[in-house]
């Protein structure tokens, strides 16, 4: 039960606080061969990983910025500090973390969450994972987490055999730059068999602005392997944008469960373009949650390649689009194999000029027999300078598949607001009761922690809206 | 200890404008704790205008008049603080939140009525389920979505537990009665009973004599082109029923009072 109507405070300010370091190590401005040989060098780098970003260096500069969806004409790539390294140590002890950095983590709650209920932590601040932990049963059970960086250095054999080959560079132009330029991030390896019952975390934050962060993330569950990866994201605000372009790859191998639940919270500055795919063998299960609660621009489309027979996925999307933003988040789902399943379930809210954008592409292959899949995106528009678009591309080749498609476009009506105030209701909370009703059902979704985080937010809100339109 | 209340709504040459459109004509009505009023009249006569506007819907503009609990003028505060001033209204048609539960809206509503009081969850689910026995309704409705995809006898009888459940000083019921078969009204006519012992001002809106048969009034009036144009007791009832409205319009009332 979410506490609606008690006297919490309600601080977005919470993430938006400055934290004052000098960072140990950054590149200059701009994109060029000499920095991205510059990155892998201090990084001390097998040369097969430094070929692979100069390759992705080629593929981004021969890519034209897509314009399809928001503008992103204000992405200036010579100005933007790509690499930044806050500290030289990384440590497995928040007492060893340098204080300003301890302390930034501790007013964002990431060692609290920890003790509370997760199985590990990787926190990264700017370009590095500054701390990483897995909890002992875990480790002893073969369990890795830990940030991008050191797994290169300490499993390079498992790293080459799966980076880029889930989302190679020349995906897109984002990925491409992910790929040039990747640090931090982080990576997650469940052998065989073992089920991980509590969350794992990895939280990120940007503290500046004309900047970038790139974490590259890899997850692998092993045959009949289970773990929930939730990811963290917040920055301070600041007038001029900062980039985050992550990818994420995962394979979720034959008869394993991932559920991957990502919750940013980025200030309104941050335009956030990650690419983020898995690969789903036999009787495997891959569970997108989204929660896409800030940034100015997102795009973001998580994937699922069905790749085994009864292989399946969902993927549910909340997005909230208040203000001077666009969100365009989606889905895609490939049916590569018979019998798999897919649902996707997009939710969106659009306020005070906002906009929300679903774009999807639902795909099943000829020869993916009786295959089901199941899209259904319903926006919730809160004002009448507030829009709302669905795009979604639906690709049915095989006869035996089942597939349906549901979109609606809701508005608050001035009915319910009436009827809400009529219980002795102030307009604001009717408001937050009506838009936390449609988004109950993927609420209950998320991490407690997160959720209360969404109703908080969402009070905050619609404290902000005017009278009813 | 009921008994002590002593609440008073004063409605006092209420007129009341729609759009354009002027519905409600210096009407006067005065409630008191305990006590039941049914207010009788023909389709657009202004019944639910008149519910509307006690309550502060703001599509019903008080264009004169004013409207008072104990002597406080509240014709300015919005729905809101006219809910916390103690109005209620059972609403003819409640409207649907899709996936607000009920549990959430009741409790909400029931801190933003009653502030100052300490509120158990625990015991306010239980209060609640209680009273869905007394409807004859089924506990998971504290989990279903506020009237979304109910009866129109379910959202009736959620109507009515409301009233018990947020005690309000003074309770309107806007054709509560329409839609409910005979076991349901015997139901909210007992509910209505209930509120009237425990002090509650009641207003029953209605078409039909049926549910007065039940909770019997204390006053009948009958609206008529926006006006109060009787007010008695039980035997109006039986007029109306006799010879129907039109016995209003013609203006025969008037010649037979006194």
């Amino acid at each position: 039960m979410q506490k609606l109507d008690e006297n919490f405070e309600i601080r977005k300010d919470k993430y938006d606080f400055r934290t004052n370091i000098k960072p140990v190590y950054q590149v200059g401005q701009g994109l060029t061969r000499a920095v991205v040989e510059e990155i892998s060098r201090v990084k001390k780098e097998p040369e097969w990983m430094k070929n692979i970003r100069l390759r992705a260096l080629e593929i981004f500069n021969s890519k034209p910025l897509p314009t399809w969806g928001p503008d992103l004409s204000e992405l200036n790539f010579d100005e933007i500090t790509y690499y930044i390294k806050p500290e030289e140590r990384k440590s497995t002890s928040w007492d060893e973390v340098p204080k300003e950095i301890k302390e930034t983590f501790d007013k964002l709650g990431v060692p609290e969450m920890e003790r509370k209920y997760l199985a590990g932590t990787v926190a990264q601040f700017e370009s590095e994972g500054v701390y990483s932990k897995i909890k002992k049963q875990w480790e002893e059970k073969g369990v890795i987490f830990m940030d991008m960086d050191s797994a290169l250095q300490r499993y390079p054999d498992i790293i080459r055999e799966h980076f880029g080959r889930v989302v190679p560079a020349s995906d897109n132009k984002f990925a491409a730059l992910n790929t040039a330029v990747w640090s931090g991030g982080s990576f997650l390896y469940i052998p065989r068999g073992v089920h991980v019952d509590l969350p794992v975390q990895a939280y990120f934050r940007m503290n500046g602005e004309l900047e970038g962060q790139f974490e590259r993330t890899l997850i692998i569950a092993e045959e009949g392997a289970s773990v929930h990866y939730i990811e963290g994201c917040t920055a301070p605000t600041y007038s001029r944008y900062a980039l985050h372009a992550a990818v994420v790859e995962v394979y979720a191998k034959k008869n394993s469960k991932v559920r991957y639940t990502s919750i940013q919270n980025w200030s309104d500055n941050v335009i956030n373009l990650p690419t983020k795919r898995a690969w789903v063998e036999e009787n495997a299960r891959m569970e997108w949650v989204q929660g896409s609660l800030g940034s100015k621009i997102t795009m973001t489309y998580p994937s699922s390649i069905l790749r085994g027979e009864y292989a399946s996925t969902s993927n549910l999307n909340v997005a909230l689009a208040m203000g001077e933003v666009w969100k365009d988040n989606g889905a895609k789902v490939v049916h590569a194999a018979p019998n798999t399943s897919s649902k996707v379930v997009a939710k969106s809210i659009s306020g005070r000029g906002g906009m929300s954008v679903y774009r999807g592409l639902l795909r099943i292959n000829q020869g993916a027999y009786n295959s089901k899949s199941s899209v259904q995106c319903d926006a919730l528009i809160v004002d009448d300078v507030s829009k709302s678009n669905t795009y979604p591309h639906n690709e049915i080749l095989e006869d035996t598949a089942a597939f349906s498609h549901e979109a609606s476009v809701g508005k608050i009506s001035e009915e319910q607001i009436n009827y809400l105030m009529s219980r002795g209701i102030r307009e604001e909370d009717a408001r937050s009761l009506i838009v936390l009703g449609f988004l109950d059902d993927v609420l209950k979704e998320i991490p407690l922690e997160y959720s209360i985080e969404f109703n908080k937010l969402i009070r905050l809100e619609m404290s902000k809206m005017g009278a009813v339109g | 200890m009921e008994s002590q209340l002593s609440n008073v709504l004063n409605i006092e040459n209420l007129s009341v404008d729609v759009g354009e459109r002027n519905i409600l004509k210096s009407l006067n009505l005065t409630i008191k704790s305990g006590e039941i009023h049914a207010l009788m009249g023909p389709n657009g006569a202004g019944k639910s205008t008149l519910a509307q506007a006690i309550i502060g819907n703001p599509k019903y503009k008080i264009t004169s008049g004013r409207i008072l609990v104990n002597g406080k003028d509240i014709t300015d505060l919005q729905l809101y603080e006219r809910a916390r001033e103690g109005l209620f209204l059972a609403f003819q048609e409640p409207v649907a939140v899709q996936g607000l539960k009920y549990i959430n809206f009741l409790r909400t509503a029931y801190m933003s009525l009653h502030p100052n009081e300490k509120l158990e969850y625990k015991k306010f689910i239980e209060q609640v389920q209680e009273l869905l026995g007394l409807f004859r309704l089924d506990k998971s409705f504290v989990e279903r979505s506020l009237n979304d995809g109910l009866s129109g006898g379910e959202k009736k009888r959620m109507e009515a537990l409301q009233m018990l459940l947020f005690k309000p000083k003074f309770v309107i019921l806007d054709e509560i009665d329409s839609g409910l078969d005979v076991d349901a009204l015997k139901i909210v006519a007992e509910a209505v009973k209930k509120a009237k012992e425990n002090g509650t001002g009641i207003l029953i809106i209605t078409h039909y004599k049926r549910i007065l048969d039940y909770v019997s009034p204390d006053f009948i009036h009958v609206l008529v082109d926006g006006t109060i144009v009787e007010s008695g007791k039980a035997e109006i009832a039986k007029k109306i029923e006799e010879f129907g409205y039109d016995y209003y319009r013609r203006g025969e009332a008037s010649a037979k009072v006194g």
